[in-house]
């Protein structure tokens, strides 16, 4: 049972992605740029749900599940780097 | 039935949808580190979990993006917490209107 | 204790992961959770055996619903403030203070703060005093700010941790 949804449906989280990028291009701190970064990485796991439904291959949802958790500790990392602390404290 | 499941699911994919884009202008328009951070993450991370529930219903009850939900509830709000204290930590300004710094105030 | 719980929790992430009663692939799975709860069983929560309690669990399930609602009302204020043509914000950070002792109690006040209207967990201290920054300062007194902030989600959360 694969519901028809058409790839219109992605439009709107290329928009958010394209907004997310513009932050990363002007962010006048490095904070705003490591926001967007992370909000980046969640938007991630929304098209590997998206193309879950859209391709009738079940593999996509591992690949997210895998995005979150990498992207979580990415943002731990940058975190550090921006409080100048080294990254086993 | 199952008629009904698919048009719920898409029903919670369009909202999803439309709350990334919110969090997305909300990122764009508000002034500051702090601000930016509390829209960006409330929106994206329910905007997120809406459309993973969303494939949940339209994939034939896939309980992977339940897991997915999971994990995202747990994780994004403590990246949000850590990137604003490092961003306080680091001595990034409120934005120039802000009422009120307590945080400040206790470190001097 | 703590072993044999983080044990099972691995293994039923495992069981929905691949979702088969094929045998092979269950006992990989149960292999390697035994090797991942006899590893970090160490450094999982503190008192394992409240996740036998009926109680907790029937406030965990109470609490799933009323962190559900606020985490809509959330998205909706912001939705108004963003799509607002002037911006109505007047941010700050206040400071709150919370009776809850436990690490993990403590945990997941300060997500359910974060994912909640207008509000957002700046630091923790040892002592049990939170700063929050608000987008719309309403207070900025210790007791008031506490008053209206986290007092709806302690009370559920001493149940289910303390």
């Amino acid at each position: 049972m694969i519901a028809d949804i058409p790839l219109i449906f992605s439009l709107p989280l290329i928009i958010s992605c394209f907004l997310c990028l513009y932050r990363v291009f002007r962010g006048p701190t490095p904070a705003d740029r490591i926001v967007a970064v992370d909000i980046l990485g969640i938007l991630v796991v929304g098209f590997c749900a998206l193309f879950t439904i859209y391709t009738p291959r079940k593999f996509f949802m591992d690949i997210g599940i895998a995005w979150a958790v990498l992207g979580f500790i990415g943002a731990l990392a940058l975190a550090k780097y921006l409080e100048g602390k080294g990254f086993d404290e | 039935m199952s008629e009904i499941v698919l048009v719920i699911g898409k029903i919670f994919l369009i909202v999803g949808l439309a709350f990334d884009l919110l969090g997305c202008i909300g990122l764009v328009r508000l002034p500051d580190v702090y601000n930016r951070l509390q829209a960006s993450t409330k929106c994206v991370t329910l905007g997120t979990c809406f459309i993973l529930f969303g494939t949940f219903l339209l994939s034939d009850f896939l309980w992977k993006s339940i897991l997915a939900i999971v994990f995202i509830v747990m994780s994004s709000p403590t990246g949000a917490h850590a990137i604003a204290h490092a961003a306080h930590r680091s001595g990034i300004k409120l934005w120039e209107k802000s009422v009120v710094d307590k945080l400040k105030e206790d470190k001097k | 204790m703590k072993k044999l719980v983080l044990g099972i929790i691995s293994f039923l992430c495992w069981m929905v992961l691949t979702w088969t009663l094929y045998l092979p692939s269950l006992l990989v799975g149960l292999v390697v959770s035994v090797f991942i709860a006899l590893w970090f069983g160490d450094v999982f929560v503190e008192r394992a055996k409240n996740f036998f309690q009926i109680k907790r669990l029937a406030y965990l399930l109470y609490y799933i619903p009323l962190f559900t609602y606020y985490c809509l009302l959330a998205n909706f204020d912001v939705a108004y403030r963003v799509l607002h043509p002037a911006l109505p914000i007047e941010p700050g950070i206040v400071k709150v203070k919370t009776t809850l002792t436990n690490t993990t109690a403590k945990v997941a006040l300060a997500n359910s703060i974060t994912l909640t209207p207008g509000t957002l967990s700046v630091k923790m201290t040892d002592d049990g005093y939170l700063y929050v920054h608000w987008i719309k300062v309403r207070t900025t007194d210790v007791e008031e700010a506490t008053e209206m902030i986290i007092r709806k989600f302690e009370k559920v959360l001493k149940e289910i941790f303390e």
